[in-house]
């Protein structure tokens, strides 16, 4: 474990590896959305109760659970970077951040269509979504500090610290305001994952595994386009450059002039 | 400050050296309760005099001008220790960084918490809270303050070597503050309706606890990174 | 079901609808946002790399 955290962490290996892998991931997230989109659009049956905007529930929930994942992937990622000084973490820290704030963004748009025919209102200070906003607060806080630092070493550890005291944050915040939630109003949206029958299942099972693969290939394509910026002079990446000078398709276009 | 004083003794002449620095800049330790008094004052000129709408909505605006008057008096935490390098000095003393957040974190509630605790009966009065709420609205601020002066250190020792921190801090700080405002502004609001307390203060004393123990850690960690 | 109830959601196509776009259009922009810096960094490697060379 140790000696592979050390192996991917070098970026030149993490580069290639992720090159040959990105084409497949991709693959099967484009099946597995379709896929989830095919089986909750069409053929899962429309609710009881809430009828058609049930089917708003196969990307609301999908993201509200990668919005956290996120979050807690991120700080990990940052205690990492931080502890032992690994430059891939804190890349794959950062670039986590503007991808889970749209997660949560996701969540809370759809969440605000969803209760709108369900609850009447736009917004409704239910415990859930008022527990993504501030999740969202979080991440902005975040990607705020990350980016007000010049140095990438400095922003990379500030923005650690931070990260693991929001992470710690996180369950107080999710119960305090649940229970505030409770105090107020006790009304709530979503179905309970107990009672979900398995036509409704699937298709939500499918589509957060999507979702998931979705944050993986975003990640991906991100920290190496981050791992070129910062390794710009390293021996690898120009070797690189030059194996793919000699191809036509980047002589191509005047963009590469 | 010698090596040889223990960590108390550390603890004790930092605060007392911080508390006159402070004596000498009065100004900047009075505005933030100014502001305190103010921002309460600007509701019933927004909501109109009605005492009942006032009432309802005490215990939320204590407390919500609480947290923004905390807010606005941390940055003084560590800048000026920043901007002259006593900070960097102090982080070379043989005492743990713990005891240094933890004695600036001190100082900076008893010149922002405690004042409130003085301050806030008469704001409660002029919002026609009750008196039993008034008891309920003091012990709340009296456990929930210094958790904002702890997690605000860690704000603060993330961003004092930034030139723009000012608003940064707030955003960093504010989300933080949501639990000691939800458990403070219900306890007292629970207080005014005549139900029972309990639950809440213990939360908040939970929270103090937890943060007593945890947020000089991570401030301290923040501020050899920022100092650095 | 026809194509055109489908699309009718049961009169709920807005809110439908209106949350399968917002995802697709924020997700969308962040794989484009991520291709575009890829290309971005390789664009500004190989411009140095053409410097060095016709500097050599």
């Amino acid at each position: 474990m140790w000696l592979w955290i050390h192996k991917f962490g070098s970026p030149k290996y993490f580069y290639s590896v992720s090159g040959k892998l990105l084409p497949w991931v991709a693959g099967a997230t484009v099946l597995l959305i379709v896929m989830g989109l095919y089986l909750g659009l069409v053929t899962s049956p429309a609710d009881y109760q809430q009828r058609e905007t049930v089917r708003i529930m196969y990307i609301h929930v999908p993201s509200a659970w990668n919005s956290m994942f996120i979050y807690l992937l991120m700080a990990v990622a940052a205690a990492i970077g931080l502890i032992w000084n690994i430059k891939l973490a804190d890349i794959v820290a950062a670039v986590s951040a503007p991808i889970g704030a749209s997660f949560t963004f996701i969540t809370l748009v759809t969440g605000s269509l969803w209760g709108k025919p369900m609850w009447g209102t736009w917004w409704e200070w239910d415990a859930r979504l008022t527990s993504e906003l501030i999740l969202l607060f979080l991440y902005l806080g975040y990607i705020a500090l990350q980016s007000a630092f010049e140095d990438r070493r400095l922003a990379a550890r500030a923005s650690a610290v931070l990260a693991i005291v929001g992470a710690v944050n996180v369950p107080i915040i999710y119960y305090s305001v649940q229970w505030w939630n409770t105090l107020h109003q006790p009304q709530s949206l979503g179905v309970g994952m107990s009672t979900i029958h398995l036509s409704m299942l699937w298709p939500l099972l499918i589509m957060a595994l999507g979702f998931k693969l979705l944050y993986v290939v975003i990640l991906l394509m991100r920290t190496r386009a981050e791992v070129l910026e910062r390794e710009r002079n390293n021996a690898w990446v120009q070797e690189l450059a030059q194996a793919l000078a000699g191809r036509d398709f980047f002589r191509s276009g005047n963009e590469y002039r | 400050m010698s090596g040889a004083t223990g960590v108390w003794g550390a603890l004790g002449t930092l605060i007392r050296r911080d508390l006159l620095l402070a004596l000498r800049r009065r100004a900047q330790v009075l505005n933030p309760l100014v502001f305190f008094v103010i921002v309460v004052t600007l509701f019933p000129l927004g909501l109109g005099p009605a005492p009942n709408l006032l009432q309802k909505l005490a215990p939320g605006v204590l407390w919500v001008a609480a947290l923004l008057s905390a807010m606005l008096s941390l940055e003084a935490m560590f800048h000026s220790d920043f901007e002259d390098g006593s900070l960097e000095q102090l982080l070379l003393v043989p005492q743990p960084v713990f005891i240094i957040v933890l004695a600036k974190a001190l100082t900076h509630w008893l010149l922002s918490g405690l004042p409130l605790l003085l301050l806030a009966p008469i704001l409660a009065l002029w919002l026609h809270l009750p008196n039993e709420a008034i008891l309920v609205l003091l012990i709340t601020l009296a456990l929930g303050t210094p958790v904002l002066s702890l997690i605000g250190a860690i704000g603060v020792a993330l961003t004092v070597g930034l030139r723009r921190g000012g608003v940064l801090l707030s955003l960093l700080v504010l989300p933080l503050y949501i639990p000691v405002l939800i458990m403070g502004a219900g306890a007292v609001d629970s207080a005014a309706a005549g139900l029972s307390v309990g639950e809440h203060l213990s939360i908040l004393g939970a929270l103090l606890a937890f943060a007593v123990t945890l947020a000089p850690w991570a401030a301290g960690a923040a501020l050899r990174i920022s100092v650095e | 079901m026809n194509i055109a109830e489908f699309f009718q959601m049961d009169g709920y196509a807005l809110y439908v609808w209106g949350a399968y776009g917002v995802t697709l259009v924020v997700l969308a922009l962040n794989v484009m946002l991520a291709r575009q810096q890829q290309r971005k960094a390789l664009r500004a490697i190989l411009r140095a790399a053409q410097r060095d060379r016709s500097r050599a």
